[in-house]
């Protein structure tokens, strides 16, 4: 069976500096895969270079057996490969509604994009009491739950999630990581980036240890959490 | 002395809102163009002048061809703009394409010098070819196409004003000038591509990743920009009647200021900042004189905008409408 994302020997600089040193990792439909690792390991690199924001240098990036090495970003997002960045990246001039739109960019159809916008309310009703509010003047919990609407809007086959728990309170967090649940029970396969990593490896499949650019383990999520080396590092 | 001011104020205020809509329209390209590139597109001006060139070749062929007179002038000189901004439309993407878009990464200050590069070609290369086609002339003049004066008794209304009068171009001028930013400002936030262009000015990566083409962004955006700017040289051109291919620079300036005090970057302060400049402007040439006893004439009017761009720069840098920006050029 092949692999609904497939990573080999990836390697990605910025300018001099080398982010990642010939990765290895795949996804499959239907998982929840979570790439854990500390501050500078080369996560969010890894999800830029899936996405198109960083140049590989060299390796292999195949999405449903096609290269996607070093398309832009736009090509890719219109492989339904959807990044929801790191700090949530919302437009803060615009209203909820607009961010919602643009993340359906790729759609022509109207009444695509409205029905894609009632799910998304179905997830985060609270976004339906708030679309003319500027994206800025969110609160962060919200503005998280924005991205994560935002980013459905293109109905993606695969969803990365940059650290979605950064900066929020526990029981926001608790309900986040529910709903990334529910969408991917919904069908949606997921790559979760986090240092929340007892979090991620509970709900995970499978998940990655990243450290300065390399992966140093792999494993089932339950395998993960019961690894020594990383209770140690990750856990503590 | 105030008695002065106040009777000429009615025209002085409709000079000065047709002269400062077509600093906004200008201004409008500068300010979009530092939205989405933080670049201050230095060739603006000339695209303007361009415009104007383009714009009067275009009106003379029309009189040449005997239609001036014939066909409703209105519809000629809106033609000519059409055609002029289709034209400097192009060449804007064919300027981002070839000084700015392989420096996009290099500092702005590398970026501000190939504009200037770009302006003085653009000179030299309109100076070259009206000498070329104009017997060695390099300035032109346009057909004579609003000939009538509108006069409004002013006088008769309230016995401390004077009459005010105005040639029909500076009506036509206000019309269009005031159209052209209706029509941008629908598109900029009713449209797919307006809501790209501001997706793109707030977060580049982020738009990208909404699945946004973002080179296609900036060149739709220089499109329009130069669009609008070369449309405007045409309205000067009808107004003024004399071009040459200098008239880009101090005018480039004053709109540039006017970007400025409204705040770059923002599409409605480009707007208002072309209002006041050219009110200031215009209430400078007719009171300079008196309020100074004659001392400073009409002629320092142009210094006005500039003491307006230091103070601007001084106490409020973000200008009227900005908001505090956290990289400046
Ligand atoms: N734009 C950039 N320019 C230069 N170096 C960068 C850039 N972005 C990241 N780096 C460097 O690349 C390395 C990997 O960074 P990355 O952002 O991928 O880490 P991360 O695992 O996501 O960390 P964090 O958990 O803090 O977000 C770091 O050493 C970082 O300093
Ligand atoms: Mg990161």
């Amino acid at each position: 069976m092949t692999h609904l994302l497939e990573v080999k020997n990836l390697v990605s600089h910025y300018g001099q500096l080398q982010a990642l040193r010939e990765i290895n990792f795949h996804i499959d439909e239907g998982e929840i895969v979570s790439l854990i690792g500390g501050n500078g390991a080369g996560k969010s690199t890894t999800l830029k270079s899936l996405s198109g924001l960083v140049n590989v240098t060299s390796g292999e990036i195949k999405f449903l057996d096609k290269s996607i090495v070093n398309l832009l970003p736009h090509q890719i997002s219109a492989m339904n490969i959807t990044h929801v960045p790191e700090g949530r990246r919302i437009f803060p001039e615009m209203t909820v509604e607009e961010n919602l739109y643009l993340g359906a960019f790729n759609v022509r159809d109207k009444a695509i994009i409205k029905e894609r916008m009632e799910k998304g309310f179905e997830y985060f009703p609270i976004l339906k009491k708030r679309l003319h509010q500027k994206g800025g003047t969110m609160s962060g919990g919200e503005q998280q739950m924005l991205a994560i609407a935002r980013a459905l809007m293109n109905q993606p086959k695969l969803l990365m999630l940059d650290e979605p728990s950064m900066g929020l309170a526990p029981i926001i967090v608790d309900q986040i990581f529910e709903i990334i649940q529910e969408l991917n029970k919904s069908g949606i396969t997921i790559l979760l980036v986090e240092q929340n990593a007892y979090h991620a490896l509970q709900i995970a499949d499978r998940g990655y240890v990243l450290q300065t650019g390399e992966i140093i383990l792999s494993g089932t999520g339950k395998e993960l959490i019961e690894n020594d080396e990383i209770r140690e590092a990750y856990l503590a | 002395m105030l008695e002065n001011i106040l009777r000429t104020l009615p025209q002085v205020l409709f000079d000065g809102i047709t002269l400062g809509t077509v600093y906004a329209v200008i201004a409008l390209g500068y300010t979009m163009v530092y939205g989405i590139l933080k670049l201050i597109n230095f060739a603006h001006g000339e695209i303007f002048m361009t415009g104007a060139f383009i714009g009067t070749a275009i009106l003379l062929a029309f009189s040449s061809l005997g239609w001036i007179g014939t066909l409703p002038i209105i519809i000629l000189v809106l033609v000519a703009m059409f055609l002029t901004a289709g034209v400097t439309g192009a060449i804007g993407v064919g300027i981002e394409r070839i000084a700015y878009r392989p420096l996009r990464k290099a500092p702005k200050l590398i970026a501000l010098i190939s504009a200037i590069g770009i302006s003085f070609l653009l000179q030299d290369l309109v100076r070259f070819t009206t000498e070329f086609a104009n017997d060695g002339n390099f300035y032109l003049i346009g057909p004579e196409l609003f000939k009538s004066n509108i006069n409004v008794p002013l006088s008769k209304m309230a016995s401390f004003l004077s009459d005010a009068s105005f040639k029909t171009s500076f009506l036509f001028v206000l019309v269009t000038a005031v159209a052209l930013m209706i029509i941008l400002d629908v598109f900029v936030n009713k449209t797919k591509w307006g809501m790209a262009m501001r997706a793109v000015a707030q977060d580049r990566d982020t738009a990208a990743l909404m699945g946004v083409n973002v080179n296609k962004t900036i060149s739709l955006t220089f499109f329009i920009g130069s669009a609008l700017g070369g449309a405007t040289g045409v309205l000067f051109a009808v107004q003024y009647g004399t071009i040459d291919p200098y008239i880009g620079f101090i005018l480039g300036l004053k709109a540039f200021t006017a970007a400025v005090l409204g705040g770059i970057g923002n599409i409605r302060g480009a707007v208002l900042g072309g209002l006041i400049i050219g009110v200031v402007e215009m209430f400078a040439a007719a009171n300079l004189s008196t309020l100074t006893n004659h001392v400073i004439g009409a002629e320092y009017k142009d210094v006005f905008a500039f003491i307006i761009l230091i103070l601007v720069l001084l106490f409020k840098p973000e200008g009227l409408l900005g908001k505090a920006l956290h990289e400046k050029v």
